[in-house]
């Protein structure tokens, strides 16, 4: 097994793809964790930890969840506002959770208004801008994501987790893979569970904004 | 894809940026008579662009994406310069090819389409400027004329490498001194037009766009004759005002007086007998459409 980690950045300005280090995807069942395969039921845990400890905890809903290409689509998209919302019930005063869509894949140069959308070619500034200290993308096709997370992971040093609708992303920190409207309304039901019991990072300061 | 399917899910709605939202609200994919009277009553399909203020270009591109017959099933292709500034900020599928290539992918992609998805319409339209049309990708663009290839080029002829600062072109006028070309040009600007129909263009036109209703009018006669016989071009003159010293305001002039009859912009035709016939059969059912509206109206109001 690789020694490799994907880890929060700053890695550097062009980090390698995990895949390339040795990192390998999970089995269906399976999740990972830092580049670590581990068992789903763990990687609920984990996510739900990084968000209630996050101080701008944020879903990055894609293309596929944001546009109702067919019903199932729409589903997950409800199951991502239940979520969204979930976080807003259970974060502390001082934690601000975000919801912030990826509706399309064009670069959009010069200019982008980072408080309203995020793009994959340049994620790095809607980070920065809100501060966004632990991020979950859902519903975002595999390429653009791989080149956003690795982005993330190269210019910031905000905690990404991936609810991957295929075989997971070893570029982020956390993956769950074979995502389904269950899987998110489970991930809802943990950071509910775990409500209370994360001490958020309020004090310390935001490296997301480095 | 079929506009039907353009639709933003209910749960996430709020949260899209409000372009997207009037996108779907209000732009006019899917209408069968699109066209430039839209703008201003309609979504256009252009967000905010970078090009220099009072670009001409930026108005051709208005004018286009407003006549496109067809934007939910239509494939642009473009080609770096200027005009590779404005893509991002289009709401027509488009691919943005190598520079000069762009006819090449238009090619590959057109006939991929056609396997991909038989039976249904899928417009080519590639659209780049002079630069890349007549020299770097010259042979691009000719062969794709000459194996018949059914898609449309637009060529955005500013006559120079604008986004380059203004190196000569292939279609820079003879004499023409630019930042980056300070001898001056010594040979004749590339008659494109006329080699565009000896190597089987089926609908060429040369203008400017200064006029929306013609470029209406030529955008449909192009798409239209290359979706059902082969290749058409069109040659918009978008003078580039930063390199001809022009302010913002005066762009529209600047066409205004190249395509006086006896400039280099008159407005000139090429128009083979099967298009002749095509544009024949499109008017006549056009103009029964519009007879049976007329008449349906008059009906209700009866009523
Ligand atoms: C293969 C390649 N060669 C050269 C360039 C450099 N280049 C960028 S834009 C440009 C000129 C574009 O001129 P034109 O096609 O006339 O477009 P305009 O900017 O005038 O609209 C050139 C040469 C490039 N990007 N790629
Ligand atoms: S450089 Fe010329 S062609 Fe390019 S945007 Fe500016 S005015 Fe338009
Ligand atoms: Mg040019």
């Amino acid at each position: 097994m690789s020694d490799y980690r994907v880890l929060p950045g700053p890695e550097h300005f062009l980090p390698p793809a995990a895949a390339s280090m040795g990192i390998s995807l999970p089995n269906p069942g399976e999740a990972h964790i830092n580049g670590v395969i581990t068992s789903e039921d763990k990687a609920y845990e984990e996510a739900a930890r990084q968000f209630l400890m996050a101080k701008v905890p944020t879903i990055f809903p894609g293309p596929l969840v944001l546009w109702a290409w067919n019903e199932k689509a729409a589903k997950k998209a409800t199951a991502v506002r239940h979520l969204f919302n979930t976080l807003k019930e259970c974060v502390q005063p001082g934690q601000k959770p975000m919801l912030i869509p990826m509706p399309d894949y064009r670069p959009k140069y010069p200019k982008i208004n980072p408080e309203v959308e995020i793009n994959p070619n340049h994620p790095n500034l809607t980070i920065w801008h809100n501060k966004i200290d632990c991020c979950m993308f859902i519903g975002v096709h595999c390429h653009q994501a791989n080149l956003s997370l690795k982005i993330i992971r190269g210019g910031t040093s905000c905690y990404t987790i991936a609810m991957c609708a295929q075989a997971g992303h070893e570029d982020a920190m956390l993956s769950f893979r074979d995502a389904s409207v269950e899987k998110i309304m489970k991930l809802a039901d943990t950071v509910k569970r775990l409500k209370g019991t994360v001490q958020p990072r309020l004090s310390a300061k935001n490296g997301a904004s480095n | 894809m079929s506009k039907e399917r353009i639709q933003i899910s209910e749960a996430l709605y709020d949260i899209m940026p409000s372009d997207y939202q009037d996108l779907v609200k209000s732009a006019t994919y899917g209408k069968e008579d699109r066209g430039w009277k839209d703008i201003g009553t309609s979504k256009e399909l252009i967000e905010q662009h970078s090009l220099c203020a009072g670009c001409p270009e930026s108005m051709a591109f208005r004018y286009i994406l407003a006549s496109l017959p067809n934007p939910e099933d239509t494939v642009m292709v473009g080609s770096t310069g200027c005009t590779s500034l404005v893509f991002p900020m289009v709401a027509v599928h488009n691919i943005h090819s190598l520079f000069g290539n762009q006819n090449a992918i238009a090619s590959g992609l057109k006939r991929a389409l056609s396997v991909r998805f038989p039976g249904r319409v899928k417009d080519v339209v590639v659209l780049a400027g002079d630069g890349a049309t007549v020299d770097i990708g010259l042979d691009m663009t000719l062969q794709a004329w000459f194996r018949q290839e059914k898609f449309t080029t637009i060529c955005f002829d500013n006559e120079l490498y604008a986004n380059t600062g203004g190196q000569e072109s292939g279609l820079m006028q003879k004499g023409f001194v630019a930042k980056m070309a300070p001898v001056g040009k010594l040979f004749d600007k590339v008659r494109l037009p006329e080699i565009a129909r000896e190597s089987g263009c089926h609908y060429v036109v040369n203008c400017t766009v200064s006029k929306p209703s013609l470029v209406e009018k030529v955008i449909r006669n192009a798409v239209h004759i290359a979706r059902e016989i082969g290749p058409t071009y069109l040659q918009l003159y978008t003078p580039c005002i930063l390199e001809i010293g022009k302010n913002s305001m005066e762009g529209l002039q600047e066409m205004r007086d190249s395509e006086k009859p006896a400039e280099r912009f008159a407005y000139k035709e090429y128009v083979s007998e099967p298009a002749k016939q095509l544009l024949a059969e499109l008017a006549a059912k056009d103009k029964e459409r519009k007879a049976a509206a007329k008449q349906l109206a008059a009906q209700a109001q009866a009523n």
